[in-house]
């Protein structure tokens, strides 16, 4: 201190080599201090050691111990921040987190995360939602014009017990209010690696049924999920997985709807919808993974109407779906490629208006996304539908394809400022109706709270 | 077909079987599977979930992990959020009620040691902030003796008839591994003050002990890549204000590193961060011997 005045009025080269000198000193006392709080705690973190092993000595069987104590000395060592994230972590919820925040009852609050959505939209044409040839649900839309608010949802998760893990998806649909769009149990202590999940939940067909859209490579579903799944097919039922135990990824999945959804109706006199699934996936090497599934659908409509037609009959659906990932040595971050593609076969005998149907319908898309540089990502997409060409009483009937498959070509670019915002810019050029749509869309989506973990 | 394509998925299930060992390891990082091959040698099995060259906050939950992480008795994970963004999905996914948070198959290292820079202020805008503290603690082999004997005690558990192997085995890392610390001690001497700049904030234990100076960050924030413009910060504050080298790690691309140490006529150091992240840490003494050669054979180069 007292070098400072002399440092104002005559700073000769060694005075401040002296400061320099003392700065130094300074420094390295505060290192020796610091190293010696560091032996200090490391001796504490010692004795705890020791202290623990005595004790679990004492306790007849050291193994019925739930938490583990280790944790508890963590706790103890740093008081104000240890375990507080569980509720932050979603699936890291349960365990040595109890007791350590006396009193504190906002410990327990589950995960609770936000996903915010908002698109511009510019079509060259009036936004129309008919695809010829095809009966859609009431989602099936290609969205509004203009500015308008995505799907916004509130996530909220968490263990229930050692036996369970809950999560619930508040969303904010186009239309207003406010809808449950997941709301399931799932358990987590079952032996044999099955898993059984219940409640309302978006099934397991498919590859992107499962997913949040918030989620999806591309602003909008493909034609395929938009036209024959109603963009997602999600209802109130049942699942149960099975996990082979086998080092190559093996799972098979049974489902058992209520069956209000698109393809089926709400009104199907209590007929429910079935599902099942089988996925496989692995790794070539370090750099390359990819997954593969087989899907069945099968539901049952009663006067399901689109526009002024109604079906009712059974509707079967297949999906075979192909996900592949490349990311040199493993490592994602820098560059990376998805490739990813789905074929959909669809059969619904019945009756349409009153006529006799038998309908084989088809659709597929594939799409690339491609990550060239951190934070940047291009993409591209082709999807397409086509019918079994039906009889003349057809004609001028919602299943009148007018001679023609509705199909698209997209194109996307991608920028995340981390990876909890995203801004994409798509363009589409939609020959889903007779005359081309050309389709911009702006869109963001932000994440903020909690934010699980996304599927591969 | 039908009758040949479940003959060819039976055999395929047969041969797919996972070998029985004793204790099935997953392993999140490849640290703790050198760490779990010292305490259980062939008594266990260990599957690494990433290697050295992928960056551990940014793996996906990849099938072939979901299905290792069913097979696995226990998983031995940094923790403190570093795997935040797949492990929770895995083990979900795992449906192996023995490896669940809490009971004595799930092991997170972290929790094991006092973690350095616990934010005060939990907000996305600092950044991929990990809300327990700095979870990069195997920079610090001091840190690795705690989890060793959590770990035998663990394996222990696990496998009541081996655990006085598991027990004689880490007895036998510890005292070898002490020995060494005192001697990469010794060896470092000459880095204590050295003056350093970092990719990512994942040198911090390291820098701790070896009492390097950690004078800028390559990241504007925890996990946002460099941008121009903070490089050139760095640039102008390493100028006045001189380092002696660039530390990133050996997953970590080495373009903004390099690109600094062109500018600031320092050497840019590529160290392995943890086994195998090069070829001269191929174990865990093998990491530190390593690291420390590198990190003094900057520090007597000024030049790069």
């Amino acid at each position: 201190m007292l070098a400072v005045p002399s440092l104002s009025l005559a700073a000769t080269a060694d005075d401040l080599a002296a400061i320099r000198d003392a700065i130094r000193q300074l420094e390295q006392r505060r290192q020796e201090d610091q190293a010696r709080i560091e032996m200090l705690e490391r001796r504490l973190s010692d004795a705890d050691a020791q202290l623990r092993t005595v004790r679990s000595g004492q306790v007849s069987s050291p193994a019925s111990t739930q938490p583990a104590p280790s944790a508890s000395t963590t706790a103890m060592r740093r008081p104000t921040t240890a375990n507080l994230p569980a509720a932050a972590r979603p699936g890291v919820t349960s365990g040595p987190s109890f007791g350590t925040r006396g009193g504190s009852a906002s410990a327990f609050n589950p995960a609770i995360g936000a996903v915010l959505q908002g698109t511009f939209s510019h079509f060259s044409r009036d936004p129309d939602n008919r695809v010829p040839g095809f009966m859609v649900g009431e989602e099936a839309t290609i969205g509004d014009r203009g500015f308008s608010l995505g799907e916004t949802e509130i996530n909220l998760s968490a263990s229930v017990d050692h036996l369970f893990y809950a999560e619930a998806t508040l969303a904010h649909p186009r239309e207003g209010g406010v809808e449950v769009e997941e709301a399931f149990v799932q358990t987590t202590g079952l032996p044999w690696g099955l898993t059984v999940k219940g409640g309302r939940f978006f099934s397991g067909i498919g590859y992107m049924n499962e997913q949040h859209s918030h989620a999806w490579d591309f602003i909008d579903p493909a034609l395929p999920y938009r036209v024959m799944l109603n963009t997602q097919y999600g209802d109130d039922g049942i699942q149960l997985r099975w996990l082979a135990p086998t080092e190559h990824f093996l799972e098979f999945g049974a489902e058992g709807f209520r069956g209000d959804s698109f393809p089926a109706t709400a009104t199907n006199n209590g007929k429910g919808s079935v599902a099942a699934f089988v996925r496989t996936g692995g790794d070539f090497g370090a750099s390359h993974s990819w997954l593969a599934g087989l899907s069945y659908l099968h539901a049952d409509a009663d006067n399901r109407a689109t526009n002024a037609d109604t079906f009712t009959g059974g509707s079967d659906l297949g999906i075979a779906s192909l996900v592949y990932k490349w990311a040199p040595g493993g490592n994602p971050s820098e560059r990376n490629l998805k490739l990813q593609g789905e074929f959909f076969y669809r059969d619904e005998d019945g009756t349409f208006n009153g006529l006799a149907y038998s309908g084989r319908q088809f659709g597929w898309y594939a799409h690339a996304v491609f990550q060239f540089m951190p934070q940047w990502r291009l993409g591209a997409r082709y999807d397409q539908l086509s019918a079994r060409a039906l009889g003349a009483e057809f004609a001028g009937t919602t299943l009148d394809d007018l001679g023609r498959n509705p199909r698209r070509v997209s194109g996307l670019l991608e920028y995340e400022t981390s990876e909890f915002g995203r801004f994409r810019l798509q363009y589409n050029h939609d020959r889903a109706t007779q005359e081309t749509n050309h389709e911009v869309f702006l869109n963001y989506v932000v994440s903020i709270g909690a934010h699980g973990a996304h599927k591969y | 077909m039908p009758f040949r394509l479940t003959i060819a998925l039976a055999l395929w299930l047969m041969t797919a079987a996972p070998v029985t060992a004793a204790v099935n390891v997953f392993a999140c990082e490849p640290e703790w599977a050198a760490l779990a091959e010292r305490i259980g040698g062939d008594l266990v099995s260990i599957y690494a979930a990433t290697t050295a060259k992928q960056d551990p906050h940014q793996v996906q939950a990849r099938p072939s992990l979901i299905a290792r992480a069913r097979a696995a008795d226990l998983v031995i994970c940094t923790g403190a959020e570093l795997e935040v963004g797949w492990m929770p999905l895995v083990l979900r996914q795992a449906a192996n009620p023995r490896i669940r948070p809490g009971g004595p198959g799930y092991l997170e290292a972290a929790t094991l040691v006092s973690l350095v820079e616990v934010p005060s202020v939990l907000d996305r805008s600092q950044g991929d902030v990990h809300a327990d503290g700095n979870p990069h603690i195997q920079t610090d082999p001091r840190n690795l003796l705690p989890v060793a004997q959590e770990l035998s005690r663990r394996l222990g558990q696990i496998d009541a008839a081996n655990a006085a192997a598991y027990r004689a085995r880490q007895a036998a890392f510890a005292a070898e591994f002490e020995q060494a610390i005192a001697r990469w001690q010794q060896t470092a001497a000459p880095l204590r003050y050295v003056p350093v700049v970092v990719a990512h904030k994942n040198w911090s234990y390291l820098i701790n002990w070896l009492g390097l100076r950690e004078e800028a960050t390559l990241e504007p924030k925890p996990g946002v890549p460099p941008s121009g413009g903070h490089l050139s910060d760095v640039l102008a504050r390493v100028r006045s204000d001189p380092v002696r080298m660039i530390i990133h790690a050996a997953y970590e691309s080495p373009r903004a590193a390099q690109w600094l140490a062109e500018r600031a006529r320092v050497p840019a150091v590529e160290l392995p961060f943890t086994v195998g992240g090069t070829e001269d840490a191929r174990d865990l003494i093998g990491l530190f011997d390593a690291t420390i050669a590198r990190l003094l054979r900057a520090a007597s180069n000024p030049s790069g």
